[in-house]
Parts: structure tokens; sequence; C-alpha cells
């Protein structure tokens, strides 16, 4: 296959059996053809005995479509679906501890009343923000914090659901 | 009802393991053993599955994928732990790469000690996640009818291919209670059958404008059975047929529309035809690299339909303008009453002539024995009637070219890992499936002795497995690559120090000839045809230095097809191994 040539964001949402070794299975269909899982997410869905996933990756869509195809294969997988061509419903949260001192924080106040922001702790010497969005709100208020001396990040990666009845819910009727 | 209950009750969980077995219809299990896997080694001694014991894993794996392929049930393998498991790898992905229906049970370490360095213990689902169809690390004794039952189900059904099955020690001693399934729960897993009538029309409308049409069948098809009907399918459209290395046997190779193997060591009238049709049909195939050549000048203006049971070999390599989703038997049996003869003479004519200008040949002059003269002589002398398996190399593709086959299931050979050490446990594995059938296992000398071990397990059990090596004490084809390719540099490939096979033969207790010169041939294959008390083993020693023609370089396109040796020098392949 040749080289990505295009390098789209592609993001899935995928159902699987709760089993182990799912998520190894489906992070070697990414890396064994060079692809890098920029995002993951993972937790419980709707029904017990299955994992709800997103999972994001950037690439060719033809490598994309592949990689789809193979990872619907999987046996553990239920379901699988790309959100490329339409915008589903998109938060990520983020918590970000800055080294700044309070009399330093009105700026990064100033900053965080455009997004989704709360203080989640603070002490003298540190500030913890515990953001939410999508996932470029998070890019966009991250980007305007890199100043002010950020000295730990950790982002839950972004989770997506389709909005009204979608071919996924359907699938899952079906399910036993 | 109680009585079953009963019965359940009283057994471990590797009897239980056995009964599942028995109850699929298991008859033979190729293994070697080992401290993880004692209770299941144990509950077979009081089974009627017979146990063939193996003198390597790989070996094992090969049997069972030879037994699979000669028979479309799946094989069994058995092996302990750690270095045992890890020895199963290889022969995972010759049957993944091939879709062969495989169960692979590896002893574990009690669960207690996963993960802790045990004694002989190996990650081992976690080392074979990327050669399996699916695998199970068994943690609940009760949970072994349930994954026997899905493995079974798993491995042969679909797009075959093989399971394994980590068994840890503790959970084969413990006492399973559970009973059978009642059903198989899997709803990520889908098995196509029916095409849609949509596609199906599709193809028959695009058939139906088609002056120049080809069809070229591969793996699939044999898997399937379709050969019949892919048969039916091109008698009635006056349609020539190739096939893959893989799917040979599917269309009898002698039928007059069937032009042979196509692609990098194919007939160059299939190559002709594969580069001058204005359709091509691929049936259970997936146009592989050895296949395509230069994918950007590959069939890039004819109609390309495609049928498979696999959705994700679509567009996978090549796009196709039809695609027929399902088991290709059936897409046959639908699509055969929506077409008719086309108006294919010149076309068939054009076939015809390439067939008569650009024969396969070889010199048969001189004292030297050919490697082609050897397995020309023997098509003729077996006429279709053995099953043959291949090693992989110079021999693999000559067998190709000059054994041709009529029957599905009677050609194995491993094509898309292309292993090394396959051809004779494969033969072995088949022959036990087919007591009654002429087995050939044609090697070269490097292959053969990545697996002779076996030499002791196919005497032992007296199978009358014939082993014809093409000695030209060389890694044959990749000589060929140096001297075609790179300035004749040879490297690594020398395989001085060869033994006297025959004398080693011997040495189990195996009969063996030689053939050294081309008036030996006939004389010596009868032989070897007519002695049926025991393996026996043929060295046929060739001239060394050889070449396999045709040849499309690799990564080259189908218009740099090399009929005769090339007069001036090759760049190096690109694009492709």
């Amino acid at each position: 296959m040749a080289a990505p040539s295009n390098n789209a964001l592609h993001t899935f949402s995928i159902i699987t059996k709760d089993q182990p070794g799912v998520l190894v299975r489906i992070a070697l269909t990414f890396s064994r053809r060079g692809y890098n899982i920029e995002s993951l997410a993972v937790s419980p869905g709707a029904r017990d005995g299955f994992s709800r996933m997103t999972i994001t990756s950037r690439g060719a869509s033809d490598g994309i479509e592949q990689i789809k195809r193979q990872l619907s294969k999987l046996i553990d997988v239920v379901y699988i679906t790309d959100h490329h061509d339409h915008a589903p419903i998109e938060v990520e949260i983020a918590l970000v501890k800055l080294r700044i001192p309070r009399d330093g924080r009105a700026d990064v106040a100033r900053i965080t009343e455009n997004f989704e922001s709360l203080i989640a702790d603070e002490d003298d010497d540190t500030l913890m923000l515990r953001l939410s969005g999508t996932s470029q709100e998070l890019d966009d208020c991250i980007g305007a914090l890199m100043p002010y001396n950020i000295e730990e990040l950790i982002r839950s990666g972004k989770i997506v659901m389709d909005t009204g009845v979608s071919p996924l819910s359907d699938a899952l009727k079906n399910v036993g | 009802m109680d009585g079953q209950k009963m019965q359940v009750k009283t057994l471990t969980g590797a009897e239980r393991l056995v009964q599942c077995m028995e109850n699929q219809g298991v008859e033979y299990i190729f293994g070697l053993s080992g401290g993880a896997a004692m209770p299941i080694f144990d509950a077979l001694v009081d089974s009627k599955i017979k146990l063939i014991l193996t003198r390597h894993e790989q070996g094992a794996t090969h049997m069972a994928d030879g037994y699979a392929r000669a028979t479309g049930r799946p094989g069994v393998v058995l092996v302990t732990s750690g270095p045992g498991a890890t020895n199963t790898v290889t022969g995972l992905l010759t049957a993944l790469m091939d879709s062969v229906p495989m169960i692979v049970l590896c002893g574990q370490t009690p669960t207690f000690n996963l993960g802790k360095d045990a004694f002989q213990e190996a990650d081992v689902t976690g080392i074979t996640y990327p050669v399996v169809k699916h695998s199970y690390l068994v943690t609940d004794v009760n949970d072994i009818p349930r994954v026997m039952h899905e493995a079974f189900y798993l491995a042969t059904s679909g797009r075959p291919g093989p399971i394994l099955i980590d068994l840890p020690k503790d959970v084969t001693s413990a006492m399973c209670t559970a009973a059978d399934p009642e059903l198989i729960n899997m709803p990520g897993y889908f098995t196509p059958g029916r095409a849609e009538q949509s596609a199906l029309e599709a193809a028959a409308e695009a058939l139906s404008r088609s002056k120049r049409p080809l069809l070229y069948v591969g793996h699939g098809a044999v898997i399937a059975g379709a050969g019949e009907y892919v048969t039916q399918l091109a008698e009635k459209l006056h349609a020539p047929v190739v096939n893959t290395l893989l799917g040979k046997g599917a269309v009898d190779e002698t039928h007059e529309l069937h032009l042979g193997m196509l692609g990098m060591h194919g007939t160059a009238y299939a190559n002709k035809a594969v580069q001058n049709c204005d359709l091509i049909m691929a049936i259970g195939a997936r146009w592989d690299d050895r296949i395509t050549g230069r994918l950007s000048e590959f069939c890039r203006d004819a109609t390309r339909i495609h049928v498979d049971i696999d959705r994700a070999e679509f567009d996978k390599t090549v796009t196709s303008h039809v695609q027929l989703l399902g088991d290709a038997k059936l897409v046959m049996e639908d699509l055969l009453p929506l077409v008719g003869k086309l108006d294919t003479e010149e076309w068939l004519e054009q076939c015809a002539q390439w067939r008569k200008e650009f024969p396969l040949k070889y010199s048969k002059r001189g004292k030297s024995l050919r490697a082609q003269h050897v397995l020309d002589r023997l098509n003729d002398l077996t006429k279709g009637q053995a099953l043959v398996t291949t090693d992989v190399g110079q021999h693999q593709m000559w067998a190709a070219q000059f054994l041709r086959t009529r029957e599905n299931r009677m050609w194995l050979s491993s094509g898309g890992a292309g292993t090394m050490g396959y051809g004779f446990p494969a033969a072995i594995g088949a022959q036990f499936a087919r007591p009654e059938t002429q087995v050939w296992a044609i090697v070269g000398d490097g292959g053969f002795q990545m697996t002779l071990s076996e030499l002791a397990t196919a005497a032992i059990h007296k199978l009358p497995v014939k082993v014809l090596i093409i000695n030209n004490n060389y890694l044959g084809m990749v000589r060929q690559w140096q001297e075609l390719f790179f300035d004749n540099r040879l490297s690594g490939v020398d395989l001085e120090g060869n033994p006297d096979f025959v004398k080693l033969a011997a040495a189990y207790g195996i009969k063996g000839f030689y053939i050294r010169k081309p008036e030996e041939i006939d004389k010596v294959l009868k032989r070897a045809i007519a002695y049926n008390k025991g393996p026996c083993v043929v060295e046929a020693v060739v001239v060394k230095e050889d070449n396999v023609f045709p040849m499309i370089p690799a990564g080259a396109g189908y218009r740099e097809m090399l009929i005769e040796p090339p007069k001036k020098k090759l760049a190096k392949p690109e694009g492709s191994t």
C-alpha cells in the first residue's frame, strides 16, 4: 500500500464484545499498516458484556477503509462506523495543571472564560483546570495556555455519538 | 438427559475437550507432548482419535494443514506451552495466509502462574494475534465446550483460518460441568452466502459486453468446491480460464479452455491473456502481488469483477467494477442462469496461438538432468491421479507449471506465506487423510532440510508418501534472483554440506532412489510409484544453475515478462519483494 497521501482525521465508533485481547487485536490492525491511533476512549456500552470505543486515526482514505474492513472482520467486533462523513456529537475532557502563582492567574481566567472550564484544584503554586468541549476547542484552549507553564496535561480522547436513531443502535438491537 | 448430565460431571476439562473433538469428527491430532499439555495427552489415551506424534511442532502444523487442504475438514494440532507453542507460529501464518481451517491447542502454565515467567511460559495468545483468525485463552474450565464449538465453527466457515486455543494446565485438570452450548452466539461474525441479485445482474451485464473475457480462479474456488460451476461458466461463456498457484485443481488444467497458471511464473499464454483481456473475473482470488505485478499497469483497461467471501479483499490492491460478496460456489450457481455464450471466437483463437507460440519448454538435450524434465515425466506417469504437495522455491514453480492438476484438493502448496519446510509434512497429513491416494511431496534440497525430521513420523506409520527432492545444492530461487538482478553476486545460497538424501532416508529405514541422468527418470519414477510399503525418497540430482521462466520480475508489469533468459542486464526489482 502506498504511503498515506492525505492525512484526514477519521473517527471510528466500535462496539466490541467485552473480552480480553480485543483492544490488542484492534491496535494491531492499525499498527501493522503503519497507522497510529491518535486517541482512544474505551468504556462499557449501553449493554452488559459489550464495550464501546471511540478511536481516531489519520491517514489516506483507502488505507483507513481497509483498516475499517479488517476491524469489522475481528470476531469480537460487533459493529464499526467511520464518522468521517457526518458530524456526531463530540466531547473530550482534559485536566491541565499550570505552575502559576496566585497573582498571575488573571490572564488564565481571561483565556478560559471562552471555553467550558472549571477549576478542579488550586493551591499557592498550582492551578488545575478541567476543560471540556470538542477536541478542537481543547486544542485551542490548551494552545492559548501554553505560555503559562503547563506542568501536566491529560486528555481523555474524544468520545462521539451520532444524533437521532443511528444504524449503530439499530445494529445492537439484534445482539444477544 | 440425566445420564448425559451425570457423564458431563465426571469429565475433566481435558476429557471434555477431547469429547468435543470426537463429536466434531476429528480423526487425527498432530502434536508433540510436554508438561503443560499432559492432561490433554492423558485424555487422548482413552479416545478413538489417533494421536500422531511428530518430531517438531512446525511439522505438526503443516501435517494438520495438509490434512485440512486434502479434505476441507479442520486439521488439529496439540502442543505444549512456551517453545512448543511458539514453534507453531510459522504453521499458523501459513494457514492464515492460505485460508486453511486449523485448530491449534496449546498447553499453558496454570492460571495462577500466568505472567510470572513460569517454566515454559510464553504469552502465546499475544505472540499469535496477527497469525490467527481468532484465539482464546481459556481461564474457566466451563468455557471449554463453548470455546470448542466456536473454534470449529470459526475455523471452517466463511473464509477459513487457524484458531488457537491456549489451555492452562489447571483448567484442563479441573472438572467441567458445562454442557454443550445450544447455539453459537457470535454477533460480530458474519459469513456471506449468496451474492446480492443486483451484483449478479451487474456481473452478467458486464460479461455480456465482453469480447475477451478471462476467468481468474483462486483458492477460494477450491475451498468452496466451486470448480464444477466455474467450468460450466467457462464452457457456457466460451471464456478461457487461468488459475493461481493455489487455484490449481478447481478447474481441470487439461481442459481446452484452461491456460494454466498466471502471474510471476505463470505460462506465457496465460499472462498474455491477462494482459490482453477486456474483462477479468476473479473467483476466490485476491489479486496479490505475485499475480498483479506492477499494480498501476495491471488490467487497467479491463472490466474487473471480483467474487470473494471476504469483503476486506475488495479494492484492497486492485479495484473492481463489480463485487460479488459470497461463497464462490453459490455465486457461480446464481450467475450461471444469467449468462449466455459470448462472441469469443477470435479471442480463443488468439489464446490458442499464444499457447502454440510460447509453450512451456526446456531442453532435454545433453546428459544433465533438468528438474522440468523430471516433473514433466511425473505429470505423464501420474496422469493427474496423484495428490501433490510442494515446498517453496524453483521446484514449486516448475511443479506448478508442469504438473497439471485435474481435481480439487489434489495440489497443496504454501502460497501466501511461501513457507519452506511445508511440503513434506503437508504430504504426511494429506496421506493420513487420504490413505488410498498416491501422494507426492515435491521439495527442494533447502526446504526439505527444514522439516525432514518428520521422516521418522512417515516411517513409523509406514505412510506411502513419495518425496521427490529436486536437488540442485542451492537455494535456487534466491540464486536465480542474484544471477538476474544482483550481478550474480551469490550470497547465502550455496547449500554445500547437503547430506546424501538416499543414505539419510536409509538411516530412518526408508527406501531411497537416485535419478542422476535423464534416461533414469521413467524407470525410477515408476519404481517409486509402485513402492507402497512405506515412504520413499527420490533424489533427483539436477543441474545446479537453472532458472524458472517465464518470469515477470517482482514489481514489474506484464509487458516486461521474460519468456526466456534475458540477454541484457536487469535492474534490481522495485516495489515488491
